[in-house]
């Protein structure tokens, strides 16, 4: 079922064009030249952060933090491992990309780990980011209790996240 | 600058990790794998990247995000009752969300930091109003239909069916944006009173 979906969509996408006599070869190719541009902007943060992910990696480190968090994360149901991604999530994009395609590698993209990882990054956002580029730009300064109520909805991914994981793949 | 602190911080609980477990050698070789790997991730969803910017950017100049915006008025006119009188103020807020579903995070952006200015208030213009909390909210929970960078990932690792996991990010995103917003109801709430 699932399968259909991406074909569908892409199809879909190219026939409504068709039928508003636009040209949607025309309109991809505009986008996806965009889509470069967007790759050169990714590319410079994921070798600086995937450079200091591995030396973390390396040095047993993350093995250690995922060790001292494990208790925190198994009462909410998250699997341990990925607790650097959920650490790091809610701050960086980037970062959180470079950290979950790590994890996705160690355990491979088909494990319960891999997946829970791929959900998790495709669910949330990183979320001081946006407050700050958001408010920031906007001049709010009394932000109330808008990281609040963000932050409970990231956790509440995390936590989906691991429940669907194994509801839908174990 | 928060991300200078949190790369130095990395660096430095690797020199200290090694320190314990005597692995110095494999992260100083880790600096070169790892610089490589950003590159190889990098170059690997390149092609999904440029597929699906592609496919936003067609699905927005063929009306869709008009039509998705007449689906989601309903649910804006719940959240965001205060832009029924400013018709430029929906249009910035729809276009927001729209973008976001599409998965075209460069177009959301400029379009929320609109419609947050535009929700100022005249007398109060540094404060978060409970609308702009929502907007918030329902941009960090990531909403989109095609989470294409992962499945990218996914699909560089090897992976059969990268977009298998569709169905569990829809239902993950949904809930965590309702728990969002109904936290941010009661927040708001609480907030007035106190």
């Amino acid at each position: 079922m699932a399968d259909y979906i991406v074909p569908l969509v892409l199809f879909a996408a190219a026939a409504l064009a068709l039928g508003k006599k636009e040209d949607p070869y025309r309109h991809m190719l505009d986008g996806a030249a965009d889509g470069l541009n967007l790759l050169a902007s990714i590319l410079p943060p994921l070798v600086l952060l995937l450079t200091a992910v591995t030396m973390l990696r390396a040095s047993g480190g993350i093995e250690l933090i995922s060790r001292f968090c494990a208790p925190v994360f198994q009462f909410f149901g998250i699997p341990p491992e990925t607790a650097i991604l959920v650490l790091v999530r809610p701050l960086s994009g980037s970062a959180a990309l470079a950290v979950g395609a790590e994890l996705m590698a160690e355990h491979g993209p088909d494990s319960l780990i891999g997946r829970t990882v791929a959900i998790m990054l495709g669910s949330t956002e990183t979320t001081f980011y946006t407050i700050s580029v958001y408010f920031g730009a906007a001049g709010i300064r009394k932000t109330r209790y808008t990281a609040a109520a963000a932050l409970l909805a990231d956790l509440t991914g995390f936590i989906m996240a691991s429940l669907t994981a194994r509801l839908f793949f174990n | 600058m928060i991300l200078g602190w949190i790369w130095t911080l990395i660096v430095f609980l690797s020199i200290l990790f090694s320190v314990f477990t005597g692995k110095i050698n494999e992260v100083s070789a880790a600096t070169a794998h790892g610089a490589q790997a950003g590159v190889t991730a990098a170059i690997g969803i390149a092609g999904s990247i440029c597929l699906w910017s592609g496919v936003g950017n067609l699905m927005d100049k063929t009306g869709l995000t008009g039509l998705l915006a007449k689906l989601l008025r309903p649910l804006l006119n719940l959240l965001f009752p205060g832009t029924k009188k400013d018709p430029q103020l929906r249009k910035d807020l729809s276009a927001n969300i729209c973008a976001n579903i599409l998965g075209l995070g460069n177009a959301a952006t400029p379009m929320g930091i609109k419609a947050v200015k535009g929700m100022r208030l005249p007398h109060r213009p540094h404060m978060a109003t409970d609308e702009m909390c929502r907007l918030i909210v329902l941009n960090t929970a990531s909403i989109q239909l095609i989470p294409a960078n992962v499945a990218a990932v996914r699909a560089s690792l090897g992976c059969a069916a990268p977009f298998d996991i569709l169905p569990a990010v829809w239902l993950t995103s949904i809930t965590s944006a309702t728990v969002g917003l109904t936290a941010a109801w009661c927040m708001g709430k609480l907030c007035r009173n106190g």
